[in-house]
């Protein structure tokens, strides 16, 4: 019994340890931090209390960037899900390449968010404009990530083009779990395509659509590192009256306030991202466990 | 597969049938080509000078001969080291998924088979955490490592191993949640054979446990490589911009700053960070994607 009672705490130990450390420690400090008048210049750190949480919602800035947030996670989760569901209704069809064109539409996601938004910048400003010039299409012809209006749409677009080959595969899991016998029936019983995708796989499907919106949810809402080599926060706009960055979403709201030494308000802003992110996922996850249990 | 390869025929007319598939077929190769356009561009452009490129971005390069002059521009750059981010990059890489893999089973695996409140307790709160947003840490971590580096007297910020540390404590949430999963339907009839015949725990672990945990440990190597290859913000504010130690995301962030607008030099350095990733795939893609798929819906 003793040497179990040793594994235990030794196998438990490193992950516990570094866990502890890296998330439990400076989670902690960061609630705190965000009570107080943390500059990351100053030593001292003083206690000032709910002071920026109060002054948030006065800051244009702030509240742009949490509005186009929403916008843009309502717009991406619904264009990844459908395009994921589709790759995955495609790759689990009958076609002769479905395992070359599966391995083909993961390949996106290998691809770092840094390293893609560049990529992106790049066909967006150079290579549609190219296409838009030599065959004259009108709408091609200015950046789509030159106008406030298009911006949220381009990065939904890369977005997609990046999670829809990782989401594919998760309902690709989901659909390779369901009895064969069920769809056979209905198609014995003279039921069309389309019918029994929504009648029997959809519902079928339940589990597979919690997780990917739960996924596309917390990813969109968190959303940085194509963010910033995309658009960088650009084009400029107004809002409420003050010059804002277009396409500064959440996440990069709050680097740039702390690049600005605006410690605690960064926190205090993290901190109201994290209780959002909260609610979101837990009204998410409520309606479709809901919905599960009703099939 | 085969038995729901039917779902999208209409089951009427050979005719109808053979017109969707045609359908089908024609739309999957154009979403194919979408998808893959991004890549070819990268790889054409590679091979272009800046003024080229300027001049016509989707014209076929005109030497391929340019794209070794411009791999040899990044190779041998002066501001951005981009070999040594390789292989920073690369041991950072390797070593984080090798403790996280380790340590995450092990802990799993205690977590599973002790049916107590503390088990279950620890439990939660590693899966509770994957719901905190990197941005509410991300500073204090920075200050904090600062700190307990000093009291431990080993340099964390900075360093390889304060990264891979810090690796293990992101990533050991959804690796013992997903190892969690597997072990749970691992019946426990082996491992009580083994302790009435007095072998020890540790040994019925590495000896019964970890291998049988191979089909779900490519997951957890998949997911946690992928996210650590990729990673920017950590890195970035453990090692800084311009420090001793680099990652490829830092390298090709340094490139853009130092060269605005130079695409040729930009593009050839995602194309070099991107190249790595891609050969491993195409190597071991069967395993990857069957990996994934094993592990989705768990």
């Amino acid at each position: 019994m003793n040497n179990k009672r040793l594994v235990n705490i030794l196998f438990l130990f490193p992950t516990v340890f570094a866990f502890v450390m890296i998330i439990v420690v400076p989670f902690f400090f960061g609630l705190y931090y965000s009570l107080t008048d943390w500059n990351g210049v100053s030593p001292n750190i003083n206690f000032i209390g709910f002071k920026h949480y109060m002054n948030l919602f006065t800051l244009p800035d702030f509240l742009h960037s949490f509005v186009i947030t929403i916008a843009f996670t309502a717009i991406n989760v619904i264009l990844v899900n459908i395009v994921s569901f589709s790759l995955s209704l495609i790759v689990t069809s009958n076609l002769k390449l479905r395992n070359f064109y599966r391995a083909g539409f993961f390949v996106p996601y290998l691809i770092g968010g840094i390293v893609l938004g560049y990529i992106w910048q790049f066909l967006f400003n150079n290579i549609f404009l190219a296409i838009g010039d030599s065959l004259s299409i009108g709408f091609l012809q200015a950046s789509f990530l030159s106008k406030p209006d298009t911006v949220i749409w381009a990065m939904s677009v890369v977005n997609t083009w990046q999670y829809s080959g990782y989401l594919m595969l998760i309902y690709v899991a989901s659909i390779q779990s369901i009895p064969a016998s069920l769809m056979e029936a209905a198609q014995v019983d003279g039921a069309p395509y389309l019918k029994r995708v929504i009648h029997i796989l959809i519902p079928m499907m339940a589990n597979a659509f919690t997780i990917s919106l739960f996924l596309t949810l917390t990813n969109s809402f968190k959303l940085f590192d194509m963010n910033f080599t995309l658009t960088n926060g650009g084009p400029a706009t107004r809002f409420l009256g003050t010059p804002v960055k277009a396409s500064q979403m959440f996440a990069m709201n709050i680097v740039d306030t702390a690049q600005a030494n605006k410690m605690a308000e960064a926190q205090a802003k993290a901190v109201v991202l994290f209780l959002t992110l909260v609610i979101v996922a837990l009204i998410q996850v409520t309606i479709n466990k809901r919905k599960e249990v009703e099939m | 597969m085969s038995s729901l390869s039917r779902l999208s025929q209409k089951g009427v007319g050979g005719n109808s049938r053979r017109a969707g598939r045609i359908t089908l077929e024609a739309i999957t190769i154009f979403l194919f080509i979408l998808f893959m356009v991004p890549f070819v561009m990268v790889v054409l452009n590679s091979a272009k000078t800046s003024k080229e490129i300027i001049y016509n971005a989707i014209a076929w390069p005109e030497s391929w001969g340019q794209l070794w002059t411009n791999i040899s521009l990044i190779f041998n750059n002066r501001t951005v080291d981009y070999l040594g981010a390789f292989v920073d990059s690369f041991l950072i890489t390797f070593l984080s998924l090798l403790v996280i893999v380790v340590f995450s089973a092990m802990a799993a695996w205690v977590l599973v088979r002790n049916h107590r409140d503390w088990a279950v307790w620890i439990f939660m709160i590693f899966v509770a955490a994957m719901v905190i947003p990197f941005q509410v840490l991300m500073y204090p971590l920075v200050r904090w490592m600062r700190v307990l580096g000093d009291f431990l007297n080993f340099k964390l910020l900075g360093t390889i191993p304060g990264m891979v540390f810090a690796y293990l404590g992101f990533g050991s949430s959804l690796s013992i949640f997903i190892f969690h999963g597997f072990i749970k339907n691992i019946p426990y009839e082996l491992e009580e054979a083994a302790t009435i015949d007095g072998c020890t725990q540790q040994r019925i672990f590495f000896q019964i446990v970890f291998p049988l945990l191979k089909p779900i440990m490519v997951t957890v190597l998949i997911l946690n490589g992928i996210w650590i290859w990729n990673d920017y913000l950590l890195p970035v504010l453990v090692l800084g911009s311009n420090g001793a130690v680099q990652t490829i995301p830092i390298a090709v962030t340094a490139f853009a700053g130092a060269y605005l607008k130079q695409w040729d030099l930009i593009l050839t350095s995602t194309l070099l960070a991107i190249l790595p990733v891609i050969v491993l795939y195409l190597f071991a893609q069967r395993y990857i994607i069957k990996g994934m798929v094993e592990g989705a819906i768990k």
